[in-house]
């Protein structure tokens, strides 16, 4: 019994938001989607492949964003419902094709859902959705709490059917990854039946070829949609109003931004002197619903993550609308009420509203709060995030640091993104020396290799993981070779996209639904190229650091597979390669010339420094057995035994 | 619906990422949800699954949906998968009031396995909750959990110790259905058991 496949109108659950958008696009009868995994988009086309055989919708983890976008949109131009689903990056790599087809529009019912990450919880940046909406012109839609989240995704559907155009859903961390209860809606019959219209007349939305140009006359028509949006949006229910009748503040927020403001203001006890307008359309914004709501106080706060989007375009109207609603005081980010970095949370909203309404909070008492934050100094040490035990990736990055190191050149590092990223890190030996978008290392990594006519002789290298390599790291190292760089690229292939949860990629014989796929093999498409490759196992660090010292040494373009599985995957999960123990009689302890090459150099979390004894130890608890702390130990004190 | 001593009641379950912090609050918010409360949880994944800290906020009311955080200093109880992690937790969401459960082995983070930093001893970790708590209990789900089969159940045996404070109104019978719907029988009845252990290591 699944909500993902069964109707169960009217019952209630306790839902994930990502499973209350996937019901929502269940219940608006989804056909096809498509997506690329990011944190916090991924359970999306998780969950909608693992029922898409019962379903009979077609589920695909593509290539990456902008294929993904295309093959929704497919389905849409041949009449189905379509989504596709990504974080936000991956919305900058898409961006070409949804400038294009934004202005083509759509046929069936097409949403693109976009999940942001304010405050950087699972991304090294805190990129925006909601600002494409305007520079592409499209609808932008905001679920603020699990129930809306459901049935927002539902009407997303209904919207575009409408307007015949693309709508933009997004949604935030703290929404997606939260849970909270939702009562199902009844579902739609798919589509089912696909058909690409393209004989009719050239101009005809429905029939013709699907195009952006003739480009004025295709961005009218865009534009005019838009503006029956802005319409349609008046009457929206997901535009809600709760407060007095004349607050004396009136806050405007939108996404889970509306729960921090009811939590805040209810710290406060401030429910007779504040209201709060929850915006769920929040581009174009309905302007008389705006001025409704204006007109009701002087004081006005908005609440939001990161960039003024709202607080811009309310600025504006409110300056169109001054001659009949009067001058209005704003707080926000513009007067550094609510900061312009990082994510919301109620204690921001409560701070900020505090001091405009002047009521005096305290979180805790003063005197709790500094012995508190006293004994969490000395009874709880930093817990940097760093590789699983058995991770391939930090033996991989021992090698590669110990042998730029060897070389004494000055070598280094350039990063992609992935559980590898934490190369950057001391649990990666600090390797990384540039970290920046996926497919970017080797993209530097090729310019860097030209810098030699400038007098630079540093080696350089740059790592990226077997996801990464297919999603954009393939133009960058065609540059490399055709340009005649010099650079070793290091390809991590743990097979799988491990940091998002282990979907898999074009490289791995399986789809998203896990049906069997032909897999494309790395080093034969390295090969093909025209580029010397070699693979290693990263756990057999002699013939790893052999290949990669033969490679910083040669010219050119060289590729090493680094081949090894990841230790979380299902295949590994739970079984250990090898038993692991330590001879106390081997280990030199506090006394070996090694200075600790296991714990205080490798540092891997299956490893335990014993203070009193000043022995290594094995935490059995957390070992997986992957062997390589017995080739680091100078002693050969730690053994591996064939599990 | 039974009342709730708070409404929102406001849960943390801590620990480290990989012990099963996510299924311990996806359950409790379960067996709270299938009784009728307004259930919602906060919680973070991703890179902190890597070795880091990780926390669930579960608010439990009997009115409406609230936010996935709860505001700091205003957690009423505390689970723990890991000591060290208790008082992190206790030094942003701790107050007079508090209660605290917490599992006694210690996950040594890099930086102390590296040596640069020290981990606080048992006997400092202990004197230091109950300094700043109201009440607390400790025990070493770890050592339980290993016996029963596998590391993993320290996080079930926290549950069913979280029951035992009768703080928030779980039933086992609720607990038992949702086993039973999850898991295959071996694991249903692994869970069980442990879900009892933790019920009896509370005292
Ligand atoms: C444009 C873009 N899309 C998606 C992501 C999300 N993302 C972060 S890491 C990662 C996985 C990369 O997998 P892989 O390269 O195989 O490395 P692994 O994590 O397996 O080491 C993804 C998809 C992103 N950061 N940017
Ligand atoms: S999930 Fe896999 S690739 Fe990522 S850190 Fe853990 S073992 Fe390494």
């Amino acid at each position: 019994m699944s909500i993902f496949t069964e109707e169960q109108n009217g019952t209630r659950h306790l839902l994930m938001g990502n499973e209350a958008i996937v019901r929502g696009a269940i219940e608006a009868g989804l056909d096809v989607a498509a997506g690329y995994p990011g944190t916090p988009s991924s359970e999306i086309i998780e969950t909608l492949a693992k029922y898409a055989e019962k379903n009979n919708h077609y589920v695909e983890w593509s290539v990456n964003e902008k294929v993904a976008l295309e093959v929704a949109a497919a389905g849409s131009f041949s009449g189905l419902r379509s989504l596709a689903v990504m974080k936000q990056p991956g919305l900058n790599v898409a961006s070409d094709f949804l400038l294009h087809l934004s202005a083509s529009g759509t046929r069936g019912p097409m949403v693109l859902l976009c999940a942001d990450d304010p405050g950087a919880l699972s991304s090294i940046n805190e990129g925006e959705t909601r600002f494409y909406a305007r520079l592409m012109e499209i609808p932008l839609i905001e679920p603020g709490n699990f129930q809306e989240a459901k049935d927002m995704m539902k009407w997303a559907f209904e919207l575009s059917e409408e307007i015949r155009n693309i709508v933009l859903v997004r949604t935030v961390t703290r929404l997606s990854h939260a849970s909270g209860n939702v009562t199902l809606g009844e579902r739609k019959e798919s589509v089912g039946k696909a058909f690409f219209k393209n004989d009719g007349f050239i101009l005809d939305p429905m029939e013709g070829s699907v195009m952006s140009a003739p480009v004025a006359y295709k961005h009218g028509e865009q534009q005019v949609k838009l503006k029956r949006c802005a319409e349609i949006f008046e009457k929206s229910p997901f535009n809600v109003y709760e407060g007095p009748v004349n607050p004396e503040l009136l806050i405007i927020t939108s996404s889970i931004c509306d729960l921090y403001s009811k939590e805040a203001v209810s710290l406060l006890n401030a429910e007779k002197r504040v209201g709060i307008l929850k915006l769920g359309t929040t581009f174009p914004l309905p302007p008389k619903l705006i001025e409704q709501y204006l007109a009701k106080a002087d004081k006005i706060l908005i609440v939001e993550e990161v960039l003024p989007f709202l607080e811009e375009s309310i600025k504006v109207l409110a300056a169109e609308l001054a001659p009949t609603i009067g001058a209005k005081q704003f707080f926000g980010k513009a007067n550094g009420d609510i900061p312009m970095v990082n994510e919301l949370n109620p204690d921001i909203v409560v701070t900020a509203l505090s001091s405009i309404l002047g009521i005096e909070y305290k979180e805790v008492d003063e005197e709790y709060k500094k012995r508190a934050s006293e004994i969490c100094f000395f009874g709880s040490p930093a817990r940097e995030t760093t590789f699983c035990p058995g991770c391939p990736h930090r033996a991989s990055f021992f090698s590669i640091n110990k042998n730029i190191s060897m070389d004494n050149r000055s070598g280094f590092t350039c990063g992609d993104i992935g559980c590898y990223s934490m190369g950057m890190l001391p649990g990666g030996f600090s390797t990384l020396k540039t970290l920046h978008a996926m497919g970017s290392g080797t993209g530097l990594a090729s310019g860097f290799g030209k810098m030699t006519k400038f007098g630079m002789e540093q080696p350089v290298v740059s790592v990226c993981g077997d996801s990464t390599f297919f999603h954009s790291a393939m133009p960058p190292l065609v540059n490399a070779i055709h340009n005649n760089s010099n650079l070793t690229m290091i390809v991590l292939d743990n097979s799988g996209t491990a940091m998002t949860g282990f979907q898999p990629h074009p490289g791995l014989e399986v789809d998203a639904t896990g049906s069997e796929a032909p897999k494309i093999d790395i080093p034969s498409v390295c090969k093909g190229m025209g580029v010397n490759v070699e693979v290693c196992d990263p756990f057999d660090l002699a013939k790893t650091q052999e290949t990669l010292f033969k490679f910083l040494e040669s010219d050119g373009v060289n590729v090493l597979v680094l081949k090894q599985i990841c230790a979380l995957s299902p295949e590994k999960k739970g079984k250990k390669m090898f038993n692991m123990s330590i001879d106390d009689s081997v280990c030199l302890g506090g006394e070996c010339g090694c200075n600790k090459m296991c714990t205080r150099v490798l540092s891997c979390p299956g490893l335990i420094w014993d203070r009193e004894t000043e022995k290594s130890t094995i935490n059995d608890v957390i070992c997986i057995g992957c062997g390589v702390c017995a080739s680091v130990c100078p002693s050969g004190a730690i053994k591996k035994e064939e599990a | 619906m039974p009342e709730l001593k708070y409404d929102p009641y406001n849960l943390i379950i801590t620990g480290v990422g990989g012990q099963g912090n996510v299924m311990s609050s996806r359950i409790i918010g379960n067996m709270m949800s299938l009784k009728g409360f307004f259930v919602t949880i906060g919680e973070t994944f991703g890179a902190s699954q890597r070795g880091g800290s990780v926390m669930s906020h579960v608010r439990i009311s009997t009115k409406e949906t609230v936010s996935p955080q709860i505001p700091k200093g205003k957690a009423h109880m505390i689970v723990s998968l890991e000591p060290s992690e208790t008082i992190r937790v206790l030094m942003d969401y701790g107050n007079p009031a508090v209660q605290v459960i917490t599992n006694t082995r210690p996950t040594h983070p890099i930086g102390v396995i590296s040596g640069q930093a020290e981990y606080p001893s048992d006997q400092n970790i202990e004197e230091w909750i109950n300094e700043i708590s109201s009440k607390a209990w400790f025990f070493d789900a770890t050592e339980m959990a290993v016996k029963i089969g596998h590391p993993i159940f320290s996080n079930i045996i926290m549950a069913g110790a979280l029951a035992a404070t009768n703080e928030l109104p779980l039933d086992r019978e609720i607990f038992e259905t949702i086993m039973n719907t999850k898991f295959n029988p071996d694991k249903a009845k692994s869970n069980l058991e442990a879900y009892d252990q933790g019920v009896a290591s509370i005292v």
